[in-house]
């Protein structure tokens, strides 16, 4: 138990940091993220530029601030968007179950037969490259992956007495669902959703070091990757800021996810 | 009134249609009470999901069941919904996983009031008040969570929203099963006093010949799917008739410390029932004839479906 709940707290102030920094870029940077300074160009850090200065001379704490802001913005939208259709879908199938249960999960096995990131970057590619795309393809490939995990999970609750009881109370599928179902499954609902939410930052990232996710001059994270690699002999820290930042929000929200899981799952809780 | 009519309920196993009632009629009326008695297995909840209307998918229903002359098996869906809960409550054998352990009890109590009244939150919690005042839970706070509670206090908590919408009918399907012996008499005695003072018909759901002596007025003592013995409850228990009655009775763990004679042998399953009397195999009074399916005859006050009853001289 304390092991897990120190997981909790270090996950929670890990992601809270990285949302408040997030947050924070939108009012103020250092430096203006996109202001360049030939000049300075590949200064070390210092104290005027913290994490230095990249090629251009921008200053790279600021980059990485605002990095943080582009990339947590295109992970919620997608998982806004995986999660608000692949629950209700996910729900309704176990709801309906038979010929309809089968069609949805039939499609979501088809839907996992094709490499996320591959056709991510095929989305994106064919749809233009940007920040709304990459949110969109990232989000599409997270619908099968909620409509999977709501439906098992909201199949057990549906064999338990308590829906039953609450059938001969007169309620109908769509009130079970919302008021004895969902309740029921939301500790894998919101698991799932810090783990979707960390791939979808890489996913983010892999999009944007290819060219296709969040375009320039917007600072991402996966765009600074792919410019320190010119560089990497020359100013190797250029490579590590934004690796770090990527490292470590996927750390931050995995360990959220596993100090969640234990701290709401209700057998556990009971226990207490 | 709620009257059910040549029930019968056929299941899908294995691609196969298995009956597992069949011919299953009796009546019940507001301020009456009957009990469907029998082993494990012998078709009392499928009677009792036909009437609520749940039977699992896949399971084929023939007969009526009507209530106010209206046919519930031909209802549809949404309809049935206004039926549940308003108009027949249900009370389940299993008091520990019958409340969703993530909500408070009163919102429980309080559920079919939200279903089928537009109450707002605070009618809702004080008539949820009231009724686990009634039911004997007043010192129980409606904001306890069902794990806090014991299984006594739960099977009343499911008690008290089965009654919430005042429906004219309750189902109790083996409501003290799971309970202590103690605890078993209280729950029956709280039923009848509530039945008696709301008016309403109860149809008691029980294996145990005890419970329904002291609680119902007339009985349906089921076999493997069929009613075998049927009558007002003194007249049945007065005079039993049929040999499977005889052996319930016999295999009832008595008061009196005498020791309860079980019955050789298993309720038949669905798939391999006997052409005829399915009791048969199990049957000291056996004959050739009961190779042939016993109708349901009157013997004295009540009626018994064999072709060798054994009656009390
Ligand atoms: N979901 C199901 N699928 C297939 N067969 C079932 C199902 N539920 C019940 N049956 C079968 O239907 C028959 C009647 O079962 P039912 O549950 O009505 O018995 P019961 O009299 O209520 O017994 P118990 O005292 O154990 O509750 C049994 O033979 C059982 O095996
Ligand atoms: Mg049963």
């Amino acid at each position: 138990m304390r092991l897990r709940s120190r997981s909790l707290v270090v996950g929670a102030v890990i992601s809270a940091t990285m949302v408040s920094v997030a947050g924070v870029s939108l009012a103020w940077t250092p430096y203006p993220p996109t202001a360049i300074d030939i000049v300075h160009k590949l200064a070390a850090p210092s104290p005027t530029h913290p994490f230095g200065t990249d090629h251009l001379g921008r200053d790279v704490l600021s980059m990485i601030m605002a990095g943080a802001s582009s990339s947590l913005s295109v992970a919620l939208i997608a998982v806004v968007v995986g999660a608000g259709l692949g629950v209700p879908l996910g729900a309704f199938a176990a709801a309906r179950g038979g010929w309809i249960d089968d069609l949805t999960m039939r499609g979501c096995d088809l839907a996992f037969a094709f490499p996320a990131l591959l056709t991510a970057v095929m989305i994106t590619a064919l749809a233009g490259p940007g920040a709304g795309n990459a949110m969109l393809a990232i989000g599409i490939f997270n619908i099968p992956v909620f409509a999977r995990i709501t439906r098992s999970a909201a199949r057990q609750v549906w064999g338990r007495d308590f829906v039953l009881a609450a059938r001969t109370a007169g309620r109908g599928d769509i009130g079970i669902t919302v008021v004895h179902v969902l309740p029921n499954i939301a500790p894998v609902l919101v698991v799932q959703i810090t783990i979707q939410f960390a791939l979808a930052i890489v996913a983010d990232a892999g999009l944007s070091y290819v060219g296709l996710g969040t375009q320039p001059p917007f600072p991402s994270w996966g765009r600074m990757l792919n410019d320190a690699q010119t560089f990497i002999w020359r100013a190797p820290l250029l490579a590590v800021f934004p690796g770090v930042a990527i490292t470590l929000a996927v750390l931050g929200l995995n360990l959220l996810g596993d100090g969640l899981q234990d701290v709401l799952d209700p057998r556990l809780r009971r226990g207490r | 009134m709620l009257e059910v009519k040549d029930l019968g309920v056929a299941l899908t196993m294995g691609g196969q249609s298995v009956p597992v009632l069949s011919g299953v009629s009796f009546v019940l009326d507001r301020g009456h009470s009957v009990g469907l008695v029998g082993e494990s297995g012998s078709g009392k909840s499928m009677t009792a999901l036909a009437i609520m209307g749940l039977l699992p998918p896949g399971a084929r229903v023939s007969g009526r069941i009507v209530l106010d002359g209206r046919d519930l098996l031909a209802l549809p869906e949404r309809e049935m919904c206004a039926v549940r809960g308003r108009r027949i409550g249900m009370v389940f054998q299993e008091p520990m996983t019958a409340l969703n352990p993530l909500q408070p009890i009163g919102a429980q109590v309080a559920e079919p009031l939200r279903v089928h009244f537009s109450v707002t939150r605070g009618q809702a919690n004080a008539r949820a008040k009231r009724l686990l005042e009634r039911v004997g839970l007043g010192k129980i706070s409606p904001h306890r969570y069902p794990h806090q509670l014991s299984g006594g206090q739960r099977q009343r908590v499911v008690i008290a929203a089965a009654l919430a919408c005042e429906p004219d009918f309750l189902v109790a399907d083996e409501p003290t099963t799971a309970l202590d012996v103690t605890v078993q008499a209280q729950i029956l005695a709280l039923l009848a006093e509530l039945a008696a003072e709301t008016g309403m018909g109860l149809l008691l759901i029980t294996h145990d010949l005890g419970v329904v002596s002291q609680t119902v007025a007339d009985v349906l003592v089921m076999y493997a799917g069929r009613v075998v013995e049927r009558g007002p409850t003194a007249g049945v228990f007065g005079a039993m008739a049929h040999p499977y009655t005889h052996a319930l009775f016999a295999a009832r763990p008595s008061e009196s410390g005498g020791r309860p004679v079980a019955i050789a042998g298993q309720v038949p399953d669905p798939l391999y029932r006997p052409p005829g009397c399915a009791f048969a195999p199990r049957c000291a009074r056996v004959r050739d004839v009961c190779a042939t399916m016993p109708p349901l005859i009157g013997v004295g006050a009540h009626a018994c479906a064999c072709f060798n009853p054994r009656i009390a001289a």
